[in-house]
């Protein structure tokens, strides 16, 4: 047997209960994106639903904002290995914009403002674990952190919680995002550690 | 593949500045490596508690060799303990190569953009090594922004004569007597002169803290670059 790291204590052990494998907390934000940030006007902000068979629905910033609105506080993990605990978020729940749709979709591509993609099950947007979310602590969500809206799937390593989000896209067949391309894993369970292909 | 930890173990320690080490670490079965690629390094301590951070490659795949570049960062878990106290011969885990985005092929002969902030050189020391060491046609233009002159990394690479690679050093707070611009944060007017070098397909590659990364990938787009061309990496 070898031995690691002799002479590391680290930290005071954080709550096992909170924190997924591998993770460690922080009071921090830190930013994870590929390239530059994109800038979206309110004004010119939508959001689409299509579903496989190309029925569309449509929401305008101001259409967005008149939805029912829900506040959460949630922990988020992201796969470079930080979690934060208790973000406050207000944003509308997914059900509310993927209710009563004619679909046999499973899945879903994410599109974002910028190029950025990100597939997810159908199932794991419902059932009030998903949100379209615009405010961050009780201020206007800012463009670093996905502004003026992302998507927020905290169950899901955080590159699943796209920001500058634009359009839902309802799939039959499973279709790799943009790092699920590149070798992040396609689902992305913070609590089975699914951070590359083959974990 | 990538998901196995290997036994890495600390051969060699260089102080790069006053908090920057270059840990060079012999990692048995090393699957090999793209410039710009990072990987995970684990600690663990006595009672079983483990600590993981991610580190770029400091320098092209070369056996089972491997090469980091650790910036201290005061109070940090992990860095201190990398920098200063893993004893030479004594070994930590690794896992990767990781990141698949943040590369530099070397397939194209189009001139690149490096921009580093700090320690945020190291991934993109390994791409002009790489370049260097394959003799691809591509010229490589680096714009450097370090607190003071006591802060540079990878001095004899960086300042070693070479018609391809053109370098450019900003100082944030303290710049020697020779510096042809009072300190202070990267301006658009120290990206002009190496962008209009550029095709409009060239890779930007821009690494470091998130407000240096964020400022400076917003400052390319303001200056005409497409923003599917603009690569980021940031450190925390
Ligand atoms: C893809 C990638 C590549 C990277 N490549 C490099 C590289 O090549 N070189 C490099 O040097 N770094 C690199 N980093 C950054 C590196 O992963 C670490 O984030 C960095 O070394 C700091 O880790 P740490 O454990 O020392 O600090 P942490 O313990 O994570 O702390 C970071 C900061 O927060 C403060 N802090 C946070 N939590 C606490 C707490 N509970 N108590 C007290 N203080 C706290 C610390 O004082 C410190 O200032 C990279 C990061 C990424 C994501």
């Amino acid at each position: 047997m070898t031995s690691f790291s002799p002479g590391f204590r680290g930290r005071a052990r954080p709550l096992a209960d909170r924190l997924p494998p591998g993770q460690y907390p922080t009071e921090a934000f830190p930013v994870l994106s590929t390239g530059p940030t994109p800038h979206v006007p309110t004004a010119a902000w939508d959001l689409t639903v299509t579903t496989e068979h190309g029925e569309t629905r449509r929401w305008t910033w101001d259409g967005m904002m008149e939805l029912p609105q829900q506040d959460t506080v949630q922990d988020l993990h992201c796969v470079t290995r930080w979690s934060r605990f208790d973000t406050r978020w207000r944003g509308v729940p997914l059900d509310v914009f993927l209710e009563d749709l004619e679909t046999a979709a499973e899945h879903v591509v994410v599109e974002s403002h910028g190029g950025y993609t990100t597939n997810l099950p159908l199932a794991d947007l419902l059932g009030g674990r998903a949100w379209i979310a615009h405010t961050y602590d009780g201020h206007p969500l800012a463009p670093e952190h996905g502004g003026p809206a992302r998507l927020l799937v905290p169950h899901l390593y955080l590159w699943k919680s796209a920001k500058w989000v634009r359009a839902l896209r309802l799939t039959t067949t499973n279709e790799p995002g943009f790092w699920e391309s590149v070798g992040y894993h396609d689902y992305g369970d913070p609590w089975r550690e699914q951070r590359t292909w083959g974990d | 593949m990538r998901t196995v930890w290997r036994t890495a173990r600390l051969a060699e320690r260089h102080a790069q500045t006053r908090s920057g080490r270059s840990l060079v670490f012999t990692v048995p079965g090393w699957p090999g490596h793209l410039p710009g690629q990072h990987l995970d390094v684990r600690l663990t301590a006595d009672d079983g508690y483990q600590a993981v951070r991610s580190y770029s490659l400091a320098a092209p795949a070369d056996g089972d060799r491997v090469e980091l570049g650790v910036q201290a960062v005061p109070g940090g878990e992990v860095s201190p303990y990398l920098a200063d106290e893993l004893p030479v011969g004594a070994a930590v885990e690794m896992r990767g190569p990781l990141g698949n985005w943040f590369v530099w092929s070397g397939a194209g002969d189009e001139p690149v953009l490096l921009v580093a902030g700090g320690s945020g050189v190291v991934p993109l020391a390994s791409m002009v090594r790489a370049r260097r060491a394959t003799g691809s046609p591509s010229a490589f233009h680096l714009l450097y922004s370090v607190r003071g002159p006591d802060e540079l990394w990878y001095r004899e690479d960086l300042l070693h004569e070479d018609p391809l690679l053109d370098v450019r050093i900003v100082y944030t707070r303290r710049s020697p007597q020779e510096a042809d611009r009072e300190p202070g944060r990267v301006l658009p007017a120290d990206l002009r002169a190496p962008t209009a070098r550029l095709e409009p397909a060239s890779p930007a590659y821009v690494c470091g803290p998130t407000g240096f990364v964020e400022s400076v990938a917003d400052l390319l787009v303001g200056l005409g670059r497409d923003p599917a061309t603009v690569r980021t990496e940031r450190f925390g």
